[in-house]
C-alpha cells in the first residue's frame, strides 16, 4: 500500500489547502447527519458472510452523525437497483454498500452512473478504469487467514486428514482451499485436504451431508467457504471433529471444537472509509489488503490449540502482517502433478494471476470440475 | 379451487336477471371484488396485530407500506417493476388451471427461456438489434413453452402428476443453467461469478420512455389480456374450459384433449419463458444464477390469489409487487426482518383461500331463485 500512503498524504495536504480556502467544505457537509445504506444478499444474522458486513455496519452506528439503514435478503436482480434508489430517494442515503458480489455488474454500476454525486462501495467486485469514478470495490486477501487456519489445523489433526466444505470452484474459493492446504503442510507435510463442492453459496442440507461424509472418511478438522458456516460448524462439533471458522467468529456455536478461523474485519474498514470521506480524502477505487491493512483477522485460538501450533501460527502471521511472507511461492504442483507455479516464482498477494486460480494444489483431494 | 373459476360476465348473464335490484343483478361481479377485498383487509389487520406483538405501531406499518408501494412516483415504478415478471409467471399457472392442471414450474420455464434467449442473442452478433430482440422473444417463449409442454405431455401420455413433474423440472432447469453457465456458455472473464457473455448494450430492450419500468410490464399486460380473450372469448378457450370441467365429457363431444393440454401448456410456459427473456434483455444483460430469483414461485401465489383469472392477475401482481416493494422500507424504518413480508404474503394467501367458502353465500347479493 505504498502508493496508497503517498497518495493519501498528498490528498491530506490538498484537503488541508481546500479546507483553508473553502471553509470546511466537505467537513461541514458531514457534520449534518449522513445516511449510509447497507444491502445484504442473505440474512444479517447468518453467522457468516452477511453477518460480517452487518458487524461492520454496527460499528458505523456507534459513530456520531451517522445514520445506517440496512436491508437484507435482497436478490441480485433489479431488486437491488430499486433498493439502492429507495435508500437514496426515501432515506437520503449518500454512501452505499451493496455487499454481495452479484450486485456489482450491471446493477451497482448502473446506479453509480445514475447518481454521480453519491459514493458506492462494493465488496468483492473488480473495479476497472471503465467503471464510474464514484464507485469502488474493496476486498480482502482472506487466504492469508486461511493459511494460518491451515497451520493450526495441521497441528490439531490426528489423522492428517482435513476437510473443506466449499461452494463453487471459482478462483476466490480455490485460493482459500489451496492456502489452507499449504498452511497445513507446513505443520504436517503429509496432511491432505478433502474438498467437497456443494454447488451454491447457501445449501444447508448439502453442507451438512458434506460435513458428515467428510467425517465418515476420517477427517477430523474441517473448515469451509460457504455463505453461512453455521451448518458445518455445528454438525462437525456434534460429531466430535474440530473446526476452523470462516467469515466471522463462530466459537459461540462450538466453544470446544473451535480452533481458530479466518474472519473479515469490516468493523475496522468501514469506519476507516467513513473517516477518509469525512477528511475529504478519496478512497482508492480498487482497495485490497490482508492482515497488514487490517481487512482480515484471525479468530482467537481455541483451548484445543497446542502451544507449538500457536507459536508457529503467530510467527507466520507476524511475517504476513509485516508483508515479508509469500504463501504462493514456487515450486507448487497441482494435485494432478503439473507445476502451476515454477521454482523461484513468488506470487505475492496482489499478483493478478492468483485472481484467475483454476487448480487445486498437491495435497488437496478433489477436482475443480 | 380451479374448477369454479367461472367468468364473472358469463355467470352474471346466466344468473336470474328478472325483477332483481342492482345488487342482485351484479351480485357475482360484486362478490368477486368484495370477497378478495375483505380477505385482503382481514389479512392486513391480522398482520398489524402480528407487528404490534413485536412492539411496533401498526399505523406506522400501514403508512410505510403505502409509502413504499404507492406513495411516490418512485414507489409506483418500484412496484410496477416488481409486478412485471409476476404477471407473466402467474400466467404459467393460470392457463393450465383452466384445464384443471396445477402447474407450479414457472421458475423452470423462466430459466430455460432466459437461457434460450441468451443463446440466440449470442449466436447472432451480426444481426441488427431489432432482429436479435425478436429472435430472443421467440427463443424465450419456445424454450419455456417446450419445458412446460414436457410436464403436460408427461401427464397426458404417461400419467405423471403435472404438479410434481413441473416442480422437479425447475431443479433440472437450474442444473442445466448452472451446467451451461459454468461450462460451455461461460464467459472466461467471469471469474468469480460464472456467467455467459453479455448480449450487448445495443440489444437491451430498455425501459418504457419516461419511466424506470422495463418493457416486461407491457409484455405482461398484453399476455394477460390476450390470455383472457383466448380463454373466455374463443372456441379454443371454451373447449379448454370444458375439458377442465369434465375431461370425459370433453372426449365424448370429440374434443382433442391431448392437443388442448399440450397447446395450453406451451402457451403457459411461453409466458414464463418470456419473463426470462425480459430478465435477460432488460435487467441482467446475460444469463447467470441470479436469474433464479423466485419470480416463478411468487407467480404461483399471484395466480391462485387471482383465482386463475388472467385479467385479475394484473391487479394482484401489482398488489404483491407493492408489498414486496414496501418490504425494504419496513426493514429500514421499523427494523422488521425480511421474513415479515413472507409472513404477510402467507397470511393473505390463507385469507383468500379461506374466503373461497363465502362465494354464493352472501345473502343480500343473492337473487330470488
Amino acid at each position: 500500500m505504498d502508493f496508497g500512503r503517498i497518495s493519501r498524504r498528498h490528498l491530506l495536504q490538498g484537503g488541508a489547502a481546500l479546507t483553508l480556502g473553502s471553509a470546511l467544505g466537505a467537513r461541514s457537509a458531514f457534520a449534518a447527519e449522513t445516511t449510509i445504506g447497507f444491502i445484504y444478499v442473505g440474512s444479517r444474522d447468518d453467522y457468516g458472510y452477511n453477518q460480517a458486513h452487518a458487524q461492520g455496519a454496527a460499528a458505523l452506528k456507534k459513530m456520531p452523525g451517522l445514520k445506517v439503514v440496512e436491508e437484507e435478503k435482497v436478490p441480485e436482480t433489479d431488486a437491488v437497483e430499486k433498493t439502492i434508489e429507495s435508500m437514496i430517494n426515501l432515506d437520503g442515503a449518500t454512501l452505499l454498500f451493496p455487499t454481495s458480489f452479484g450486485y456489482y455488474n450491471p446493477h451497482m454500476i448502473k446506479m453509480a452512473n445514475k447518481f454521480p454525486k453519491l459514493r458506492f462501495e462494493h465488496c468483492g467486485g473488480l473495479w476497472s478504469d471503465k467503471d464510474p469514478k464514484n464507485a469502488g470495490s474493496y476486498f480482502g486477501y482472506i487466504d492469508e487467514a486461511q493459511f494460518i487456519s491451515g497451520i493450526v489445523a495441521g497441528y490439531a489433526s490426528k489423522t492428517g486428514k482435513l476437510g473443506f466444505v466449499a461452494a463453487k470452484p471459482i478462483p476466490q474459493v480455490l485460493r482459500n482451499i489451496n492456502a489452507f492446504t499449504l498452511g497445513a503442510k507446513l505443520a504436517n507435510p503429509k496432511a491432505t485436504t478433502q474438498v467437497i463442492f456443494t454447488g451454491d453459496w447457501s445449501m444447508p442440507v448439502k453442507e451438512a451431508e458434506a460435513t458428515n461424509s467428510l467425517i465418515d472418511q476420517g477427517v477430523d478438522v474441517l473448515t469451509c467457504h460457504v455463505d453461512g458456516p453455521k451448518t458445518m460448524v455445528e454438525n462437525a462439533a456434534r460429531r466430535g471433529a474440530m473446526v476452523c471458522g470462516y467469515h466471522v467468529n463462530q466459537s459461540a456455536l462450538a466453544p470446544k471444537a473451535y480452533l481458530t478461523g479466518a474472519e473479515w474485519n469490516w468493523e475496522a474498514l468501514y469506519p476507516k472509509f467513513v473517516k477518509m470521506i469525512a477528511a475529504g480524502e478519496s478512497i482508492p477505487n480498487f482497495y485490497r489488503g490482508g492482515f497488514k491493512e487490517e481487512i482480515v483477522k484471525q479468530s482467537p485460538y481455541g483451548e484445543a490449540v497446542s502451544a507449538e501450533a500457536r507459536k508457529h501460527a503467530d510467527d507466520i502471521k507476524a511475517k504476513l502482517t509485516a508483508g515479508d511472507y509469500v504463501i504462493f511461492k514456487g515450486p507448487i504442483l497441482d494435485n494432478k502433478g503439473k507445476t502451476v507455479i515454477g521454482a523461484g516464482t513468488e506470487r505475492g498477494q496482489k499478483d493478478a494471476e492468483l485472481e484467475k486460480m483454476d487448480y487445486l494444489v498437491e495435497g488437496v483431494i478433489g477436482a475443480t470440475s | 379451487m380451479t374448477t369454479d373459476t367461472a367468468d364473472p360476465v358469463e355467470a352474471a348473464a346466466i344468473a336470474p336477471a328478472a325483477d332483481a335490484g342492482f345488487l342482485q343483478r351484479h351480485g357475482t361481479t360484486i362478490e368477486y371484488l368484495l370477497i378478495p377485498g375483505a380477505a385482503l383487509c382481514g389479512a392486513l389487520a391480522l398482520f398489524g396485530v402480528f407487528v404490534a406483538l413485536f412492539g411496533k405501531n401498526p399505523l406506522d406499518l400501514y403508512f410505510y407500506m403505502y409509502q413504499g408501494a404507492f406513495g411516490t412516483w418512485f414507489s409506483w415504478q418500484n412496484t410496477l417493476t416488481k409486478a412485471a415478471p409476476l404477471i407473466l409467471t402467474a400466467l404459467c399457472t393460470a392457463l393450465p388451471a383452466q384445464l384443471g392442471m396445477v402447474i407450479i414450474g414457472g421458475e423452470g420455464a423462466l430459466l430455460i427461456g432466459a437461457l434460450a434467449a441468451t443463446g440466440i442473442a449470442l449466436a447472432m452478433p451480426w444481426a441488427p438489434p431489432l432482429v436479435v430482440q425478436v429472435a430472443m422473444v421467440c427463443a424465450g417463449m419456445l424454450g419455456g413453452g417446450l419445458w412446460i409442454m414436457l410436464a403436460g405431455g408427461l401427464r397426458q401420455f404417461r400419467g405423471v402428476n403435472e404438479t410434481i413433474s413441473s416442480l422437479l423440472l425447475v431443479y433440472i432447469a437450474l442444473a442445466v443453467l448452472n451446467h451451461l453457465v459454468e461450462g460451455m456458455m461461460r464467459d472466461p472473464a467471469s471469474l468469480n461469478k460464472p456467467s455467459t457473455r453479455e448480449i450487448g448494450a445495443a440489444n437491451m430492450i430498455g425501459t418504457i420512455p419516461g419511466t424506470d419500468v422495463h418493457w416486461g410490464l407491457v409484455f405482461g399486460l398484453i399476455a394477460a389480456v390476450a390470455s383472457y380473450i383466448l380463454i373466455y372469448h374463443t372456441v379454443f378457450g371454451f373447449a379448454a374450459r370444458v375439458a377442465g370441467g369434465n375431461i370425459r365429457a370433453a372426449k365424448i363431444v370429440g374434443l382433442n384433449v391431448s392437443k388442448l393440454i399440450l397447446t395450453v401448456c406451451f402457451l403457459a410456459g411461453g409466458a414464463a419463458g418470456l419473463a426470462g427473456m425480459v430478465e435477460v434483455a432488460a435487467v441482467q444483460g446475460r444469463t447467470n444464477a441470479n436469474l433464479a430469483a423466485g419470480y416463478g414461485f411468487t407467480g404461483i401465489l399471484v395466480a391462485f390469489l387471482a383465482r386463475q383469472n388472467p385479467l385479475a392477475i394484473i391487479p394482484v401482481a401489482i398488489l404483491l409487487g407493492g408489498i414486496s416493494a414496501s418490504g425494504g422500507l419496513l426493514q429500514r424504518r421499523l427494523g422488521l426482518p425480511d421474513a415479515s413480508v413472507l409472513v404477510l404474503q402467507g397470511i393473505i394467501f390463507v385469507f383468500v383461500l379461506a374466503s373461497d367458502a363465502l362465494y354464493g353465500r352472501i345473502g343480500f347479493l343473492k337473487g330470488k331463485s
